[in-house]
């Protein structure tokens, strides 16, 4: 029996253990699938971690060290090498590894820190032949970083999300030639200084309002179709560039991975495609929270390590409070310009000063305000220059306001020219 | 020197292996991919027909029905997925139900046990995301779905394991005729037999062409599909047919024995083995499967493939013998639902033919592999207990673990690629597609068949994966 079980030992597996052992839990058990703690950082080789949260410049790696050593002073126990499959409404952890057996785990708490996957070409179903050669930018990543091959020489990249930007960069210092990143969308899905610093400084041409149409190619890809596309993101024919190259990198979207949490049972929110969470990131399952990717997909990990810290926290909480607050639940809603927001819900009684909340914006917007509406009354306004639907945003929700909000909060952007 | 040749191992060339392996016969199988079920067997919908389809006296008709009986039967000898979900072919105006007393006259007449008809609302009480357009639906309680390459793969390995020799990355480019049998010329040498088979699917016209006059061109059918995951899997629990048409059975809507909704497919010609998959095609298999089931999110995509049938001017399966010389061509649909009782036919034509059949009195009919997600976790544990490597787990969509992945490589046909091996245990067939997966089945093929990882094939023989080392060099020294 452990207080707390933390499935997942990236950074929001470690940012949740390491603050629920702070707020004084002695039984907590991390869980991890691969070989070493850290997660997908261990492939994220380049910097740019930590600017936030360590007012530094860190990797992936250096990044998940830090807190690879905070763990180290306490008494969090690792299983490693060990995959979960399965979590009962009991709060059983079904868990099965090389050395460590298949064991079932009772907890009296648990955090789901397990991350994301990469949206595939199925998914986006691009037409033409099977060939070899057609990788997620993640997959690419792990072969370039971890394991020490490249797959390629001539690389076209699908999708700018930041996966994708920062394999832009890295296929071309080892040697490959990348011809071009291609985008759907109007705009790029990635961080604006991943444009700059990935694709600009090598002279890599971003095709906005563009997509591949055709893959070609028996056995390994030999040519990539990419077609302009209209405003209703369909291909316009006669618009066509063929690319000769040997591998299509994809980086179109990440999805919260949510099979544990969706067989036991817990509430998923269709927008983020992760756990419906509280103000505290607890889960539709009492004792159960959600954090980092596996609740949404994030662009910063400082923000992941933000998110899981406050869930270890609530974990740690949920086991030591006696008495819980009672409050009643406020919802919040997607107004215009909105795609979701984290959390879903707010028990106002239970916020201490504040409820931070994050949302994404469906469009690039220019001085816009968000504003948040109790009702069709405004309770707060927001000034932002510059909204990005690959920048996570975030407001900050005193409980003075929330005390005075109705059922129902709306978040929602206007453009103030 | 071979009694019998087989030219071909997909699930015809295999089926005729298995059917031959019962005899003390000696049996080759010449295939020119590096693995077995690598053509028209893969790539299709995956359904047992029932038999209603073709017409009374073909050969099709016959062997369709016999074969999902014998079907039923090896599927669970041999440990192959197999579930008799039923099917429906839906009609949606009159002249469509009139279309279905026709078709259940067809099954009728061919034998098809079973048959009814049913209203819109009994087949939606059956299935209720049936579009409620629907006026009445033809039921087939014995039509199934099954997993056509591994029901392959155990046909071909339970070969092997009573004696059959199979030969991969064995092209066939000449063939003779000599005083006693044939001589074979191939990529690998010369290979010599009493008999031939020529299973050769899509290539079977040119395969025949080697050896006997001109008698009949394959005009291959291309058709596309949609793969969903297993959050669309239960959308349906019968296989979804429209009414046929000239193009062929029509787009289905079928539960997969993995759990995955298939959808397709269309219907184009196209030169040789073309299986790219089009924008077009892919439209109309997604608008008209919507006519059947409205509700299908095809969002929910994971993958999109197309496969080619083996069709012919001749309106039927051409199974013939000249010389020792056997046809097994034009193996369309239903040829899956027919593989087994082809193989019976083919027997006996040898047979007719002068092969004499004595039986392999220590004929084995057995297959199992471990399935560690279908297991109790009292199973796993003890599992685990004894074999540490069941205990990784590899795939983590499928949940397969490194030991179902060593106990292929240790099997009968070992797999030699990264989509053998999903052949074998499912690895990289989930939502990641391999994403996951990939580099470790990479590693563990690297490590098990002595090979660089430069050296590991996607699937077949120049479908490389990686280009080579990084300037810093590779992890595994």
């Amino acid at each position: 029996m452990y207080d707390l079980i933390v499935i997942g030992g990236g950074p929001a597996g470690l940012a949740a253990a390491c603050s629920a052992w702070d707020k004084g839990l002695r039984s907590i058990l991390i869980v991890e699938r691969d070989q070493e703690l850290g997660g997908i950082l261990n492939q994220c080789i380049h910097s740019g971690f930590g600017l936030q949260y360590f007012k530094e410049e860190l990797t992936g790696p250096e990044y998940a060290a830090r807190f690879v050593d905070l763990l180290s002073q306490t008494g969090v126990e690792v299983r490693l090498d060990t995959m979960v499959l399965d979590i009962t409404p009991q709060r059983e952890v079904h868990m099965v590894g090389k050395t460590t057996g298949y064991r079932v785990e009772q907890a009296r708490a648990i955090v789901l820190a397990m991350g994301c996957r990469e949206r595939t070409r199925g998914a986006i179903s691009i037409p033409g032949t099977r060939p070899a050669g057609v990788f997620t930018a993640g997959a690419a990543q792990r072969y370039v970083n971890v394991e020490g091959y490249l797959p390629g020489k001539r690389v076209v990249i699908l999708g700018s999300g930041d996966i994708g930007l920062i394999m832009a960069r890295r296929m071309t210092l080892e040697g490959a030639k990348v011809l071009a990143c291609v985008e759907v969308m109007p705009y790029s899905g990635g961080l604006n200084r991943n444009i700059v610093q990935c694709l600009q400084d090598f002279d890599i041409p971003l095709y906005l309002s563009h997509t591949v149409t055709d893959i070609r190619g028996k056995d390994r890809v030999e040519q990539v179709v990419v077609s302009q596309v209209g405003p209703d993101r369909k291909p316009i024919p006669g618009t066509e560039m063929i690319f000769d190259c040997d591998t299509l990198l994809l980086s179109v979207g990440l999805l919260p991975e949510n099979e544990l949490t969706q067989q036991a049972g817990i509430a998923l929110d269709p927008r983020t495609r992760g756990a419906v969470v509280y103000e505290n990131m607890e889960t539709s399952m009492p004792g159960v929270f959600a954090c980092g990717n596996v609740c949404h997909v994030h662009d910063l990990v400082d923000y992941v390590t933000a998110e899981s810290q406050r869930a270890g926290a609530a974990a740690a909480a949920y086991l030591m409070e006696d008495a819980k607050h009672e409050s009643r639940v406020i919802e919040i809603q997607n107004g215009p310009g909105v795609t979701y927001t984290v959390p879903q819900h707010i028990r106002p009684q239970r916020v201490d000063k504040s409820c931070g909340l994050f949302f994404r914006v469906n469009r690039i917007c220019k001085d816009s305000e968000i504003l948040v509406t109790s009702g069709d009354v405004p309770i707060a306004r927001f000034k932002r220059e510059h909204l990005a639907p690959g920048e996570m945003e975030h407001i900050t929700l005193p409980r003075a306001l929330l005390d005075k909000a109705g059922p129902t909060l709306t978040v929602s952007i206007r453009e103030v020219n | 020197m071979y009694d019998v040749l087989i030219i071909g191992c997909g699930i015809v060339g295999a089926a005729a292996a298995f059917e031959l392996s019962k005899y003390q016969v000696r049996v080759g199988i010449l295939e020119k991919e590096n693995d077995v079920a690598n053509g028209t067997t893969k790539a299709n919908s995956a359904i047992l027909h029932a038999g209603y389809d073709p017409l009374p006296g073909t050969l099709m008709a016959r062997l369709n029905v016999r074969g999902v009986a014998l079907a039923r039967e090896l599927c669970q000898k041999l440990d192959v997925p197999y579930r008799a979900c039923g099917s429906f072919v839906l009609a949606f105006t009159p002249e469509e139900c009139a279309t279905l007393d026709t078709l259940k006259a067809r099954g009728d007449a061919n034998g098809v046990p079973g048959l009814g008809i049913l209203t819109g609302d009994q087949a939606r009480s059956m299935d209720p995301q049936l579009s409620d357009q629907v006026q009445a639906a033809l039921y087939a309680p014995t039509a199934a779905i099954c997993s056509p390459w591994e029901y392959c793969l155990a046909l071909a390995e339970t070969a092997v394991r009573n004696g059959a020799r199979l030969h991969l990355e064995t092209e066939v480019t000449g063939i003779e005729k000599t005083g006693g049998g044939w001589l074979v010329h191939t990529s690998q040498g010369d290979f010599s037999a009493r008999y031939l088979v020529n299973a050769a699917g899509v290539h079977a016209d040119a395969v025949h062409d080697m050896a006997a006059p001109h008698a009949f061109t394959i005009r291959p059918s291309r058709g596309e599909y949609y793969l969903l995951d297993k959050a669309e899997g239960s959308r349906v629990s019968h296989t979804i047919f429209q009414c046929p048409n000239r193009n062929g059975k029509g787009v289905l809507v079928s539960p997969t024995v993995h759990g995955n909704l298939i959808v397709g497919p269309n219907a184009a010609p196209v030169e040789g083995d073309d299986t790219a998959t089009t924008a077009a095609g892919l439209d109309f298999v997604r608008t008209t499967a919507l006519k059947s089931v409205p509700s299908i999110a095809f969002g929910q995509c994971i993958r999109n493939f197309a496969g080619v049938r083996a069709n012919t001017e001749i309106h039927d399966f051409i199974l013939q013998e000249k010389d020792g010389f056997v046809d097994a061509a034009g193996i369309c649909s239903p040829g899956l639902s027919a593989a087994p009782a082809i193989a019976e036919y083919l027997v006996q034509l040898l047979n007719d033919a002068g092969l004499a059949l004595e039986p392999r009195p220590d004929f084995v009919c057995e297959r199992h592999r471990t399935r560690f997600k279908e297991l109790s976790p009292a199973q796993r544990a003890d599992l685990v207990a004894k074999e540490p490597a069941f205990g990784r787990v590899i795939c983590r969509c499928e949940t397969v673990t490194e030991g179902e992945i060593l106990e292929a490589l240790h099997g009968p046909i070992p797999p030699r690629s990264v989509d053998a091996v999903k052949r074998r245990v499912n690895a990289g067939m989930g939502r990641c597609q391999g994403g996951f997966c990939g580099p470790r089945v990479v590693e563990i093929l690297a490590r098990e068949l002595h090979l660089h990882p430069e050296d590991i094939q996607q699937d077949k023989k120049g479908t490389w994966l990686l280009w080579g080392e990084t300037k810093g060099g590779s992890a595994h020294v």
